[in-house]
């Protein structure tokens, strides 16, 4: 069991008409089940909060992003932690930023950040997918060769390497996540999409006299996307994680106090020895976030596999 | 068995072939070219044109691929812009330090992640297989870095008991001539300086083995689950075979199979998490300089680097399939 073959859709929709289901569609079904599953309301409250939180930071956050309002209480020898100062309750960093702050301010770099790597690498890799799935033959052998040179790299590396040619911008950090991904959803696309082909409901359609792009976009791609969308709910969690990072490793770029998670990592090396919280927060964070967005991908995967379904 | 090595390593050609293509038009399309690289802060203009002159980064395209493709083949990775020494010869020296680390998180991962998945499976549905679950869950969605430095924090800073950065301590009086410290000591007979290779190694190689570990806890209990209720199984307990015959041939290598695949595949995240947990530990492995080699965008480290773990990543791949013909002789049919 390699992780492509993890990856692979288990299912169709017309194979979901053999289980037993009390709704009329196969979402409808897969919707009920994800109800039922307390893993999946743990993921979706978190991820709710998540994204509450991210959007609602300018209102939330006590201070500005680069704002660093405590500069008058740092010491070379210690930080006021958290409960410390009423005014600052998680404490300050280095700069002087407030720490509450800066988490939330980093949610929201880090929603943005996930949200469009991932959609980056949902883009090119349904693209390349559906392009491989759709027409098959040489082109599918080509766009499968490239996705393979895009495999040969651990994904992690791909990014870092990709982000250090293209200079150390937030910009350079979501296309690297975002290229990183690309292989996985290509190969889940098109296996998908190759499992549709040979479906009654294709050769209808072109009995019919469609034309291949035609069946394509009406036909096939709205029935294999559904791994798909599941896939890149999880490859959020990566996302987030991957991004804290690269961006750990310095590939962020903008200024040091710049309020983001990895990046919060960074600088409480320094500090470990007098402010552990500083590393412990960011970090708890990141670990909360990949959380909710993995269980909830999780139990909707579960929700449309046909082994687990018949139970 | 032969055959299908010799076919698995032509295939690997074009990916290579592939793979040089986009490195090199990577570079290439840096703002500013290589020179602008090579130079820093230093490019002016006339610095450039005097780069791209010496480098022949002036050259038709097509022309420096080859020029570079030949180099490649030779063993050549350019000279690192930093250390303005030789990529090859810098991997080299670097390269036993990540192996070490990389060798003792696995054994951790292995040797703790199979048999917990194993006792999660026999104990499915109770508290204890949840608490596995629940634990490996965590453990996938930890960062590596973060739990390096809660590792450091408390073992090293807070308790002291070990050291928070390098491979061995200064006034340790070691040879070194296979570059595998403990391996070292051993074989010269140096045993403290063994040892205090060890000591060295136990945060970075529990920190890198965290995740692989609750990955192969996943795998591994869902693996034995599916096996323990597999017919022969129940033949087998039927004609009386006793416990430790079911459990070692009949369930464990049957359901070895997806765990070593699993072990494979997280020679990836070992190799990337190598790169961020040596960083945090100041390990002096390859991960730590390709983490410098980012700052400094030195882009003859970063290309060797990635070619140089392509090249790694599937040879250890094709290991794991040749071990799947092993555990499992069925494969070896097909």
């Amino acid at each position: 069991m390699s992780t492509t073959e993890v990856l692979q859709p288990s299912t169709g929709p017309e194979t979901g008409a053999e289980a037993p289901r009390r709704s009329g569609s196969f979402w409808g079904d897969v919707f009920r089940r994800v109800r039922k599953n307390p893993a999946a309301w743990v993921g979706a409250i978190v991820v709710l909060l998540f994204i509450l939180v991210a959007a609602l930071a300018p209102w939330l956050a006590p201070y500005a992003e680069l704002d660093t309002p405590g500069r008058e209480h740092l010491r070379p020898t210690s930080l006021p932690g958290p409960g410390d100062l009423a005014e600052f309750p998680l404490g300050i960093d280095r700069f002087g930023g407030d720490v509450l702050s800066k988490l939330i301010w980093g949610a929201q770099a880090s929603l943005l950040i996930g949200v469009i790597s991932t959609f980056f690498g949902l883009a090119g890799g349904m693209v390349l997918g559906a392009i491989a799935g759709a027409f098959g033959g040489w082109i599918d052998g080509l766009i499968m060769r490239i996705v393979d040179i895009l495999l040969s790299v651990p994904n992690l590396l791909l990014a870092v390497s990709i982000a250090a040619i293209l200079g150390r911008t937030p910009l350079a950090i979501m296309i690297a996540i975002g290229v990183s991904q690309v292989p996985i959803f290509a190969r889940l696309l098109r296996s998908s999409m190759l499992g549709q082909r040979s479906a009654d409901y294709v050769l209808a359609a072109r009995t019919l006299g469609l034309g291949t792009g035609r069946i394509t976009m009406t036909h096939l791609l709205p029935n294999s996307v559904g791994p798909v969308i599941v896939q890149a709910t999880l490859t959020l969690a990566t996302a987030v994680i991957d991004a804290a990072a690269l961006s750990f490793l310095g590939l962020g770029g903008g200024r040091p106090e710049t309020a983001e998670w990895g990046r919060m990592l960074t600088y409480a090396q320094n500090e470990l020895a007098i402010a552990p919280s500083l590393a412990f927060l960011p970090g708890v964070c990141i670990m909360i976030t990949a959380l909710g967005f993995t269980l909830l991908g999780e139990s909707l995967r579960e929700a449309m596999d046909p082994r687990t379904r018949k139970r | 068995m032969l055959r299908t090595i010799g076919r698995r390593l032509l295939l690997l050609i074009p990916t290579l072939f592939g793979l040089t293509v986009l490195l090199f038009f990577w570079v290439r399309a840096l703002p500013g070219g290589p020179a602008a690289a090579l130079l820093g802060e230093r490019a002016t203009p006339e610095a450039i044109e005097r780069i791209n002159e010496a480098y022949g980064f002036n050259r038709p395209l097509p022309e420096q691929y080859i020029t570079w493709l030949g180099k490649l083949v030779q063993g050549d990775f350019g000279n690192s812009i930093e250390t303005r020494r030789p990529v090859l010869e810098e991997f080299m020296n670097r390269f036993p330090a990540t192996i070490e680390l990389s060798v003792f998180a696995l054994i951790i991962a292995v040797g703790i992640g199979v048999p917990l998945g194993y006792w999660a499976a026999r104990n499915h549905g109770r508290w204890l297989d949840h608490l596995s679950v629940g634990a490996s869950l965590l453990g996938i969605t930890i960062p590596v870095f973060f739990l390096a430095f809660m590792l450091k924090w408390a073992f090293a800073v807070q308790l002291g008991w070990l050291p928070t950065t390098g491979r061995q301590d200064r006034g340790v009086d070691a040879t070194h001539f296979t570059g595998f410290y403990v391996l070292d000591g051993v074989l010269t007979g140096e045993f403290d300086a063994s040892w205090n290779a060890i000591v060295h190694l136990i945060l970075p190689a529990v920190a890198l083995a965290t995740i692989p570990l609750a990955i192969i806890v996943r795998i591994t209990r869902a693996s034995v689950l599916e096996v323990v209720n597999a017919d022969y199984v129940r033949t087998g307990r039927a004609k009386g075979v006793s416990k430790q015959i079911i459990r070692n041939r009949f369930v464990l290598r049957n359901a070895m199979l997806p765990v070593v695949t699993t072990i494979g595949l997280q020679t990836g995240l070992l190799i990337s998490g190598a790169v961020l947990t040596e960083t945090v530990f100041a390990f002096p492995g390859i991960g730590s300089f390709l983490a410098n080699a980012i700052f400094a965008r030195d882009f003859p480290v970063l290309q060797g680097f990635v070619l140089f773990i392509a090249v790694a990543y599937a040879l250890i791949n094709l290991l794991v399939d040749i071990s799947y013909s092993i555990i499992d002789p069925r494969v070896r049919i097909q």
